[in-house]
């Protein structure tokens, strides 16, 4: 009986900590979301203002017009969900041949792909560069979209220890049964690693919604921008509109936001293993 | 062997021409003269006995190192002590992970637009606070002895990819070795030092080895928040490599910077690797 007070005690402190926190990480979102509503006259006004007097809803049509939002937003739909289908399409394949497939030099292949995770990509970076500047490439989306084909080691990494969980048993009736393995592969083996998939698909998708530099090297024209760079070009133009500049981060966010509270559960368990088994 | 390799051979033409071809050409080039319009031209050793007397290079790998030193202790202690106190079992523990999580999701561009404005020196949201509070203004972005710590603080805001990872883990710690350790009569901060600690320690490896690589690499915040400055106390070696190749198309230069920059991290690594025997528990050994 003496220990329910200490722990009443334990949970108070416990809730008063994490408010405390969570407000101090909410206070960015909601000041983005202030200022993007604040006309001209309130973003340099002294003091700290959190509710706009007069909300501006104008100024989210007023940012998405100030630049091609729309185009910049297909442009980076496009690139990320070709890139998404691009890495799981050729990780599967691989992990299939690193996992339900014996051959010899398999493993040490395999820690081979492994230690290319170390590889920093700047080493890399200027030959693919002067490569696809030879190949005529440079200005298109191809050198951001091609290298999704070929698989990625993480990927690659992570649909190999899922396709380890799948019964082997499945696999030998199917070879008895007379299957091929590129049957099993897809009969049996990508219908059961679904969500797997579906983990790998969402992280690309937003790794490459998020990318910079691959646009900022590759893409020269405004017209094919990602919504990266447009927002990037957008403050050169409008440095000091400030709430202009807020609306355009908002809008660029919210994307996100909406999937991850639509794919919460794929999300962190992506994270989680991305992160924890690299 | 074929049909491994056939299923393995999207992966085998990409490892030849996107890593070890690149790689050796990288190495190649870098010891070349190539300022990508004429052909390379062969130099020897030149471009890293240039890089040995370029007083920039030495500036930004110093700096570059001191920042993962600042950067990674925070960046790890945040997401470990956010983690713990969000493994509890209390009502609506959920909802505050995901405010935790949220900010790491915002993509690079938006939170370097908006930290620039939270950090503005005149109108930003920081110093107005300071300000009300009787405090006067720092210049967070202007002022070099405070621009390493503001890009820290904005790191930290997104520490909740890193915190998501360590919640993870601390949920696979086994309760009957906090129930023992109760029964030794070990307290909060024992329990954490040698049992808490211990479990979380191979997850701590993998961080401090892509804080690593990721310091070395830091980019994209620093292209959009700083440009370098002020007085280059920003300007990281990726965007002093990025500058050599994109700006001044020194393309054999920059290839010796990411050699260097290589070395670098691969020393670092091997180092902590050394050392995780020390500090690293694996459950079984």
């Amino acid at each position: 009986m003496l220990k329910r007070p200490a722990k009443l005690l334990n949970a108070a402190i416990s809730y008063t900590t994490l408010t405390l926190l969570a407000g101090a990480f909410c206070v960015p979102f909601l000041w983005m979301v202030s200022t993007s509503l604040k006309p001209d006259t309130e973003i340099f006004a002294q003091g700290v203002h959190w509710i706009p007097r007069t909300p501006q809803w104008s100024n989210y049509p007023a940012a998405l017009t100030a630049f091609p939002f729309a185009r910049y937003l297909g442009n980076t739909l496009f690139i990320a969900i070709t890139c998404s289908l691009g890495v799981v399409l050729s990780s599967s394949l691989v992990a299939y041949g690193f996992s339900r497939v014996r051959w010899p030099g398999r493993d040490a292949l395999f820690l081979l792909m492994l230690s290319t995770i170390m590889l920093p990509e700047q080493v890399t970076l200027i030959p693919v560069f002067i490569l696809f500047r030879k190949l005529g490439w440079t200005g298109t989306y191809l050198p951001l979209i091609v290298p999704s084909f070929f698989g990625a080691a993480i990927s690659i990494f992570l649909l190999r220890q899922f396709f380890r969980t799948i019964p082997q048993e499945l696999s030998d009736a199917a070879e008895i049964d007379g299957c091929s393995d590129w049957q099993i592969f897809t009969g049996i083996v990508l219908p059961l690693s679904r969500p797997a998939l579906a983990t790998i698909g969402l992280l690309v998708f937003i790794n490459r919604w998020m990318d910079y530099m691959g646009p900022l090297v590759y893409l020269h024209r405004p017209e094919q921008y990602t919504l990266a760079l447009g927002l990037y070009s957008f403050i050169g133009r409008h440095g000091a509109e400030w709430n202009l500049l807020m609306a355009a981060a908002t809008v660029v966010t919210l994307p996100l936001v909406a999937v991850f509270f639509l794919a919460q559960k794929q999300f962190i368990e992506g994270i989680t293993l991305t992160g924890m088994k690299g | 062997m074929l049909v491994g390799l056939a299923f393995t051979s999207p992966w085998l033409i990409g490892f030849v021409v996107f890593a070890l071809g690149p790689v050796i050409a990288s190495a190649y080039l870098s010891l070349t003269d190539y300022p990508l319009m004429r052909a390379p031209v062969f130099v020897g050793l030149g471009n890293y006995t240039e890089l040995l007397g370029d007083e920039k290079f030495w500036r930004y790998a110093v700096l570059n190192t001191l920042f993962m030193f600042l950067e990674i202790p925070v960046a790890i202690g945040v997401a470990i002590a956010l983690a713990m106190l969000l493994n509890q079992r209390l009502r609506g523990i959920t909802l505050y992970r995901t405010l935790f999580f949220l900010p790491s999701i915002v993509p690079a561009v938006a939170t370097a637009m908006l930290w620039r404005w939270i950090f503005n020196s005149e109108y930003g949201l920081l110093n107005a606070g300071l300000n009300s509070i009787g405090l006067p203004s720092i210049g967070w972005l202007t002022d070099p002895r405070w621009s390493k710590p503001s890009f820290i603080l904005m790191d930290v805001w997104g520490a909740g990819g890193a915190m998501v990872i360590y919640l993870a883990s601390l949920q696979g710690v086994p309760e009957h070795l906090y129930e023992a350790a109760h029964l030794d009569g070990a307290g909060w901060w024992s329990r954490t030092r040698f049992v808490t600690l211990p479990m979380l320690s191979p997850v701590i490896l993998f961080s401090v080895i892509t804080g690593v690589i990721g310091t070395f690499q830091y980019f994209t915040q620093a292209f959009i928040m700083t440009r370098g400055g002020p007085e280059l106390s920003t300007l990281f070696y990726a965007l002093y490599l990025f500058d050599n190749a994109f700006q001044y198309f020194k393309m054999g230069y920059a290839c010796a910077l990411a050699w260097v920059l290589f070395v670098i991290t691969l020393i670092c690594t091997l180092i902590v690797f050394r050392s995780s025997a020390k500090w690293v528990y694996y459950e079984g050994n």
